[in-house]
């Protein structure tokens, strides 16, 4: 059973602001809902206020600028999949929202609130930081900006203050001779991932990897890169010697657990696999263009 | 505290109070009395309980029905006008589409969305529209063949 709660709908930011500042660790900010509601339902989490920013227009938004792609946090993930500049710019994130959970639950649920939830198991998380994406926060006091990689700090905590909003993910222009692949393994095709990999590859002189960013879902406690696979491959010919050491290295700098969807060992597996699986796929992704 | 929630339901407008806890799918079926809407798993996980707002699918389990404010519902009571099923009802029905008719109005609106956005799916297409509903029957294909048939045109509306 959910718990009462006093209800607010702020129409703007300025508005959504002042609410948190009133309220601070008392209230909830609710977006499309779509996975804090569970987590009401189930009473894990009971707050006695909800900041109710769905009706937020100002921060719904896809703008394509010099610097790169801008993405507005109360963006549904619908509205991300149909972006045709996505489609044609980013096309991985556009083919990620295909497999995140139902059309239904990408009608109404935002890319922010699924960012900002900071289940490690999240679909656009692990794209965002192969895509070196930057997130803004906004408080009262001004805005802050940081790397994807450094939001999620641990199972369902962010980097996020009290009074603060995700009010911005910033994409920057793809790199020339780069690509990027992602893929979410688990056994129902609309599920949570049981582990999931995406890898963006710079290509330079003679198919060289010249820069790599891998991210895992799924893998540990928060989305994580596994910089000691990414090192064996930075700057070197990548041969499949070299990506199965790659694989190797990324399972055993994970930290997945056991559920009961898949093992630790099983998990770790999966990561040996898809690793190399992904860094390929990236790789011919960047010579397709 | 309860707070007032304006909205249209089946183009008929509402004016009533909820409690802000209250879920879309519980004022459809409790203060509205349309229990077309199943509640199914009540976890976002069968669509049993999928209607259209503003035009677009979602689960009324896993919405609030405060953020049902001032927007347009359609529930599978709203699909027929007067005694004329629409072209997907009457398709659901000669293709045998039921079976314990559990997960019919939720798959009524998922393919009603699905045909309204793309009027023309591939079999592939139709089973990604229907991909967020569960029938525990399993009578998927009759589900398929019925929506195909609309598609084909093999539906017209009555005169």
């Amino acid at each position: 059973m959910i718990k009462d709660f006093e209800h607010f709908a702020p129409k703007t930011l300025k508005e959504a602001l002042a609410l948190l500042d009133k309220y601070q660790d008392d209230c909830k900010v609710i977006c499309g809902g779509q996975s804090l509601l569970v987590l009401m339902r189930q009473g894990l989490v009971a707050p006695p206020y909800m900041v109710d920013i769905k009706g937020i227009a100002e921060l719904s938004y896809i703008k394509d600028e010099k610097d790169g792609l801008k993405i507005g946090a109360t963006t549904t993930h619908r509205a991300i999949e149909k972006s045709a500049i996505i489609k044609k710019k980013y096309p991985v994130l556009a083919k990620m929202e295909t497999r995140l959970a139902s059309i239904q639950t990408r009608n109404w649920g935002t890319i922010g609130g699924n960012v900002c939830h900071g289940d490690p198991a999240g679909d656009p998380m692990p794209v965002f930081i192969a895509l070196n994406a930057t997130l803004t926060m906004t408080g009262s006091k001004g805005k802050r900006s940081m790397p994807a990689e450094d939001f999620s700090l641990d199972y369902f905590e962010t980097a996020l203050g009290p009074g603060e909003l995700l009010t911005e993910i910033a994409l920057p222009v793809v790199p020339a001779n780069t690509g990027t692949a992602y893929y979410k393994f688990n056994v129902i095709e609309s599920d949570l991932a049981t582990v999931s990999v995406a890898a963006t590859v710079t290509l330079g002189t003679g198919d060289s990897c010249q820069d790599i960013r891998i991210a895992l879902g799924a893998s540990a406690p928060t989305p994580i890169r596994p910089k000691k696979a990414e090192a064996i491959l930075k700057g070197k010919k990548i041969t499949d010697a070299l990506l199965a050491q790659a694989g190797e290295a990324a399972a055993a700098e994970a930290d997945p657990i056991s559920d009961i969807y898949a093992s630790e060992e099983y998990r770790r597996e999966l990561i040996k696999v898809l690793v190399p699986r992904l860094t390929k796929e990236a790789m011919a992704n960047a010579k397709s263009k | 505290m309860k707070k007032e929630l304006k909205f249209k339901v089946n183009g008929q407008p509402y004016d009533i109070f909820v409690k802000p806890k209250t879920l879309l799918s519980e004022v459809l079926r409790n203060d509205l009395g349309l229990t077309g809407t199943k509640r199914g798993c009540n976890s976002s996980s069968c669509g049993a309980c999928t209607v259209m707002l503003n035009g677009m699918s979602v689960k009324s389990c896993s919405v609030l029905a405060l953020q049902a404010n001032g927007a347009e519902v359609v529930t599978v009571e709203g699909l027929a006008k007067g005694n004329k099923l629409s072209l997907l009802q009457r398709a659901f029905l000669d293709h045998g589409s039921y079976q314990c008719g559990f997960c019919t109005p939720g798959m009524l609106m998922s393919s009603t969305a699905l045909l309204t956005e793309n009027p023309k799916p591939n079999k592939e297409e139709i089973k990604e529209g229907i991909d967020g509903n569960i029938c525990r029957c399993t009578g998927y294909n009759s589900i398929i063949r019925a929506i195909t048939a609309v598609v084909k045109g093999e539906y017209k509306e009555a005169k």
